[in-house]
């Protein structure tokens, strides 16, 4: 859909996802890398755990979808050449520290002489401006100012964080709309304009209802495990079933009173019910209010069922029955996903370089007017070269030269 | 639909107190008192949001919302499936009452498949996506992420940039389309590098606590004060020299059991208990500032009350202050991005149910004032 696009993709890890998601869009997203590849091909984890450039897993799955090159843009020659493809190009995303492309003639103002209507997106741990602007960070430190952190983990332990970084997704989704509503405003008006991304902001933009409890009612949100805090009750939300574990709210009232019922249904159908949820209405349940007995009343059955079921037969009865209740899934069970596999969500992607076939989510969207999705893997260090380079009009010649000199 | 309100659009929420969302009835609410127009939490997010009060099983509500959508560019939903066609609502409906129309469909598992009328929270589809596998520590269960409802937060992302595209699409062929997204299929986009460690590896997740593969120290340390906590990130050995000097440590320097990383992760419970007894006698302020003057990634774990003291957040207005009529001075939650050009805007409250009911009428849609209070007594705007 946006194939007459391209981006210039000077990213590390904290801004992969945006042009990973473009790429899905049909933009021509260009990774640009520096000469020897860039240093986040050393994350983890590796193709068959061979921990070589051309081979992080995490490279593969956030620069899917996307051509490279590699230019030296801190050399003269790199940014005269970096200057010929920004005349080329619709955006430019970038996660370097704030400061850093002034430092090379290459902020905002100097990219706009270049190209008027250029769109510029910096994702930066704490964005642009500000007191916090300079602070060194890594996903850690951002999922701790973010109020996520604190939040997660058993109580009686510091708080934990999730192990798979996300403040850099959460900002790279952000950038991708960021950068396309900026799009949309050049479309109609021919302006560019810079999009201002930070991991903290779009980390701490959604705290679901902890905003208003603390405003409201005065009350800081707090870790409880496998519990759900409640300002009455701790409530659990993770059981143990069989051969795994099952996530389940006890929600009450017109949201959650569907499931209960349900629930309870399946539970006498085998003849696991419990009196004491003959004297509850579920419609009436409010879990805000209840108290800690009503709570453990209800949760010692539901806990007991659990643990005599698998996790493919929860999946399996709660979608028959249509109730929310769900089995974690480990990798394995996602790849063999009924749901998923139903959508087609899974593709084969070739990596001829490892001459083998990889897995990847075929696409986030679907689309009733086009094929969207993923066509190719990430690309090799400088792989797109030849092709890019001879595009904006350099010679063979030139080619080799500069690669020689390490610009490329 | 937020990020379209807070960029400009006109974003019609069409409700009903028949059977009012669920954000609507959740608590918190002002002063403990409940009602549609009182709760925190659909108040926090729908700043900028019109609202239609419109009785979908009215007997009117039919033609009304056909005149809607004749004058919208997106129709947006994110009903179970088959709630939307029980209304006769279809993609292949709406292109016949506006041949254009963009119509993004965004349920928990997306339109078809087995658990596609499965009803889905958040919190369900994260456990859905594997997320909790990722989250905790190693003697213990796994963990669910401190936001309930983690994958509401991510779909909405993907779903504006897909939707500008298919504006832009359409202002290029003028072809509407419609577009299905399940919030689980994003959310997995989350954790691809472990679906690609699985499918290649074989590899299933261990929960690792705060540790790094290769940092240490890496982890949550305690503050002086009540469930107070701060996070250090030592990523090298440079930043580990200078950790030492910054918490008056020289002789830590060269210490052999700490001088290199290596040596750092054979003996990182030796090494976090020596930075637990440092930390513990600072305010988490005090260790962000002193380890960040040195240049070391470091940060306040920071609860909701600091969040919304935040300076950096407040400078870049991640909440709006705005006056709500039931409310009071209410913070609504404002932008997650910065456009230098054309910023998100606060333009008005969260609405009252039906708030914009009339205004959308008879200036939106041309109803004469006697046809809209014909209709208004007919019910169909409960």
């Amino acid at each position: 859909m946006l194939n007459h696009c391209r981006a210039l993709d000077l990213t590390d890890e904290k801004g992969f996802l945006c042009g990973r998601i473009l790429a899905e869009l049909g933009v021509d997203v260009i990774k640009v890398e520096k000469p020897g590849g860039d240093p986040s091909r050393r994350i983890g984890p590796f193709y068959h755990d061979i921990p070589q450039t051309e081979k992080s897993l995490y490279w593969f799955a956030y620069n899917a979808g996307k051509r490279g090159i590699t230019l030296d843009i801190e050399t003269r020659d790199g940014r005269e050449i970096f200057a010929r493809l920004v005349k080329t190009a619709d955006f430019i995303i970038e996660s370097f520290q704030p400061g850093f492309l002034s430092t090379l003639g290459l902020d905002y103002d100097q990219l706009c002489k270049l190209k008027g209507d250029i769109i510029l997106t910096s994702i930066t741990p704490f964005g642009q401006k500000g007191p916090f602007s300079r602070f060194q960070a890594s996903d850690l430190v951002i999922m701790g100012m973010s109020g996520i952190l604190y939040q997660t983990g058993d109580s009686d332990r510091p708080p934990v964080n999730m192990s798979l970084p996300q403040a850099c997704l959460l900002a790279g989704a952000d950038a991708a709309a960021g950068t396309l509503m900026a799009y949309y405003h050049r479309e109609i008006t021919g302006e560019g304009q810079h999009v201002d991304v930070s991991m903290q902001q779009s980390t701490a933009w959604f705290l679901a209802n902890a905003i208003p409890l603390w405003e409201l009612n005065g009350i800081i949100s707090k870790r409880a495990g496998s519990f759900r805090w409640s300002i009455n009750s701790s409530q659990r939300q993770v059981w143990r079933c069989s051969d795994g574990f099952v996530f389940f709210n006890i929600i009450g009232g017109r949201t959650g009173a569907k499931t209960l019922q349900e629930l309870v249904k399946w539970m006498e159908e085998e003849g696991m019910s419990s009196d004491f949820f003959k004297s509850v209405d579920w419609e009436t349940l409010d879990m805000f209010k209840a108290t800690q007995e009503t709570v453990d009343r209800i949760s010692e059955p539901i806990e007991k069922f659990f643990k005599r079921h698998s996790k493919q037969e929860i999946a399996k009865g709660a979608a028959e029955r249509g109730i929310s209740i769900c089995p974690l899934s480990s990798m394995a069970d996602l790849f063999a996903s009924d749901q998923l596999n139903f959508r087609k969500y899974w593709k084969e992607i070739m990596h001829p370089e490892l001459n083998t076939a990889i897995k990847y989510p075929a696409s986030f969207v679907r689309s009733s007017e086009e094929d969207y999705g993923l066509k190719s893997p990430a690309p090799l260090i400088g792989q797109h070269n030849a092709e890019i380079y001879r595009e904006i009009g350099l010679s063979d010649h030139e080619i080799l030269t500069l690669k020689q000199a390490s610009i490329i | 639909m937020k990020f379209f309100a807070d960029y400009g659009a006109t974003v019609i929420r069409v409700e009903t107190s028949k059977r009012p969302c669920t954000l609507r009835i959740s608590a918190p609410f002002k002063d403990n008192q409940p009602g549609l127009d009182r709760s925190g939490y659909f108040n926090h997010f729908n700043a900028n949001i019109l609202s239609l009060a419109l009785n979908m099983e009215h007997p009117e509500a039919r033609s009304l919302i056909h005149r809607l959508i004749s004058v919208s560019d997106i129709v947006m939903e994110n009903f179970t499936p088959g709630v939307i066609e029980k209304w006769g609502l279809t993609y292949d409906n709406l292109r016949k009452i506006k041949s254009d129309i963009i119509m993004l469909r965004q349920s928990g598992f997306g339109s078809q498949g087995p658990n596609s009328r499965q009803p889905a929270f958040g919190m369900i589809l994260a456990a859905m996506a594997g997320i909790p596998n990722f989250i905790g520590w190693k003697d213990r269960d796994p963990l669910p992420i401190g936001v309930s409802a983690y994958t509401d937060c991510i779909s909405p992302r993907f779903a504006t940039a897909a939707l500008i595209a298919a504006l832009d699409y359409r202002r290029k062929t003028g072809k509407g389309q419609l577009i299905d997204i399940s919030q689980l299929e994003t959310a997995l986009y989350f954790i691809l590098p472990a679906l690609l460690d699985y499918a290649v590896n074989g590899r299933e997740p261990e929960r690792i606590g705060n540790a790094a593969p290769a940092a240490a120290p890496h982890g949550v340390y305690p503050c002086l004060g009540d469930d107070r906590w701060c996070t250090i990130a030592v990523m090298d050995d440079h930043q580990w020299q200078n950790f030492c000097s910054a918490i008056n440590k020289p002789e830590l320097c060269d210490d052999p059991r700490f001088n290199t990383l290596l040596q750092r992760k054979n003996h990182e419970n030796e090494l976090n208990e020596l930075v637990s007894a440092w930390t513990s006698q600072h305010t988490p302020e005090e260790v962000m500032n002193t380890l960040q003057l040195a240049g070391i990634p470091a940060g306040m774990v920071e609860n909701v009350a600091d969040i919304c003291e935040d300076q950096q957040l407040s400078e870049r207005q991640l909440f709006w202050k705005l006056k709500h009529d039931e409310m009071g001075p209410f913070s609504h939650l404002g932008a997650s991005f910065t456009l230098s050009r054309t910023p998100a805007r606060a333009q008005r409250p969260s609405p009252r149910l039906g708030e914009h009911t009339e205004y959308i009428c008879t200036q939106i849609l041309g109803l004469k004032d006697e046809e809209f209070a014909r209709l208004a007594s007919s019910g169909v705007f409960e």
